[in-house]
């Protein structure tokens, strides 16, 4: 399928869980989806198109939490990019990586340091973060704040 | 048959990223693999925000002393992505002569090693002589053997010296005969075909399933390539074969990264001498609002970088995805099955976590420590040794 013909067939797909087509350059586009479609839309983009998982990428800009997904078309050299909202207090998704074992690891790095719950995510453990670290701290989000008080921060400058 | 836990890692100077691999064993196989990372995690995406753009790039080459190229071009990448800016022809060549070169010296680094682990020390020294000469050219190049310094959002730091491009081309062109050599001696050996064909198959389904990523992908019959998928820098300008192997084992991880040193030294041979003129530099003032995404072909696969800008002088949100990330989880797809000293070998051929190995400890499940790194590399030599033995 030719660029046009991939993009129009997204759009009649799953038009109605587009929220905003963002058809930014030759080599990128950013569809925004509801959050529920997540795991139809990456898996059609995965198993039928073909397409390479990048990896995922979150942000946190109050009051929302967001989440893009990005994978890419080789033969067309297409990055398509899909971005979902999720409530700040209630960050809860699907998770897609039960589905992509490529997934896997972004969704747990994402679901430590930005405060994400990935429902059905195979293995929920911590990625990065040791089991110790205290709960409901999520070094990633806006409002982070140094919470261990014995830590020395000063590296000799 | 009762089963052990051994764990590899996690520290070790030489290794890029710490990281443990806790491989259950039965007997001598390998039933099953779980992999724990962070231990060394230094929270470079939320200390990048705290960066200008400009000042980001020399963050980002910190990353990683193989990989200070990889960062830099997918971060500068990412940044010109964020609004169209035109690159000039110049800088682009220069970016690839560098970025090639980081390839060069990266495979050849890998080389010695795998001659190490299996007890071919000859291959580890003259890989890691053939090597230095590399270091040399690039010292020429950019005035560093590692940590260019050359990345700059929108061109180059440092233009390369008319006079120093023959110097340098005659320094690459003295390693190419012994490089010849070296690839005929480790492709024709047939106590290393014994050794490395069909260990540590890794199929062409895993691989689209894993996003495996460079050589560990191509090695698996997976034409991906993101100089060949989504050209950038000077690849379009000259011939050059993305090179791909089918069978997914050991053996052919080698034969990519063997045969694409030599794509690469032809890539920087034509840059050098087709050189053109200009400026290296477009000057970026501002950085708009808005969002970019950066991604090059590093030595291991690809590296991935998501810049979001808020109109500041700060990326708002900084991502970065190095390749290993993608191909360290396919050694559940890999390292199953096999014995224990092959375990190394396969673990390394996957290029991230080579060093790992002289950190490796056999225990049992009571905590007795039965081999360490040392025996295990000894093992893995051993068992070289009894094939040569049985070969003649």
């Amino acid at each position: 399928m030719t660029r046009e013909e991939v993009l129009q067939d997204l759009q009649t797909r799953f038009g109605d869980d587009i929220i905003e087509f963002f058809d930014k350059s030759p080599h990128r586009v950013y569809i925004e989806i509801k959050p529920d479609a997540i795991v139809q839309f990456g898996v059609y983009l995965f198993r039928t198109l073909k397409a390479r998982f990048n990896i995922a990428s979150g942000t946190d800009i109050p009051p929302k939490i967001e989440i893009l997904y990005h994978f890419i078309i080789e033969d067309i050299n297409l990055l398509i990019s899909l971005r979902i909202k999720l409530d700040r207090d209630n960050a809860v998704s699907k998770s897609l990586g039960a589905e992509i074992e490529a997934v896997n690891w972004i969704e747990r790095e994402m679901a430590e340091l930005l405060g994400i719950t990935f429902t059905g995510h195979p293995d929920p453990r911590h990625l990065l973060l040791h089991e110790e670290w205290p709960k409901e701290v999520y070094p990633l989000r806006q409002d982070y704040e140094e919470w261990d008080e014995t830590a020395d921060r000063t590296r000799g400058v | 048959m009762g089963r052990t836990i051994i764990p590899i890692g996690p520290y070790h100077p030489l290794q890029e990223e710490p990281e443990l691999f806790s491989l259950t064993v039965e007997g001598e196989k390998v039933v099953d693999i779980d992999v724990q990372i962070g231990y060394n995690h230094r929270g470079i995406e939320k200390l990048s925000e705290t960066k200008t753009f400009e000042n980001s790039t020399f963050l980002v080459e910190r990353i990683c002393g193989i990989c200070s190229t990889s960062h830099p071009y997918a971060y500068t990448r990412a940044v010109e992505d964020v609004f169209p800016m035109q690159v000039s022809m110049r800088a682009k060549y220069i970016r690839t002569i560098i970025a090639e070169g980081e390839r060069i010296h990266s495979h050849l680094l890998w080389l010695g090693l795998a001659g190490h682990f299996l007890g071919y020390n000859t291959v580890y020294m003259w890989a890691w002589k053939l090597r230095e000469e590399i270091l040399d050219a690039m010292e020429i190049l950019s005035g560093n053997r590692q940590n260019y310094a050359m990345f700059k959002p929108g061109g180059v730091r440092r233009d390369i010296k008319k006079a120093d491009i023959p110097i340098c081309l005659k320094k690459i062109d003295s390693v190419v005969p012994t490089l010849d050599m070296l690839k005929n001696a480790v492709l024709d050996d047939p106590v290393l075909h014994a050794r490395l064909k069909g260990v540590g198959v890794f199929s062409k389904e895993a691989a689209l399933e894993f996003s495996a990523l460079g050589p560990t992908s191509r090695a698996s019959g997976v034409a991906r390539d993101v100089r060949k998928d989504s050209p950038y820098g000077a690849y379009e300008e000259m011939r050059w074969d993305m090179i791909v192997t089918e069978n997914g084992d050991v053996f052919d991880k080698a034969v990519v990264r063997i045969l694409e040193t030599f794509e690469s030294i032809k890539i920087i041979k034509y840059c050098l001498n087709n050189l053109p003129e200009g400026e290296i530099d477009a000057r970026i003032k501002d950085i708009p609002l808005g969002e970019g995404i950066g991604h090059i072909e590093a030595p291991r696969g690809e590296t991935f970088h998501y810049v979001k800008s808020d109109g500041t002088n700060r990326p708002q949100r900084h991502k970065v995805r190095a390749p290993t990330f993608m191909n360290l989880p396919t050694f559940k797809a890999t390292v199953i099955g096999e014995t224990i000293s092959d375990a190394t070998i396969i673990l390394a051929a996957i290029d991230p976590c080579y060093c790992c190995t002289e950190r490796v400890a056999v225990k049992n499940t009571a905590g007795k420590l039965l081999y360490n790194g040392q025996d295990l590399v000894r093992m893995s030599q051993e068992k070289t040794a009894r094939m040569k033995r049985v070969g003649k």
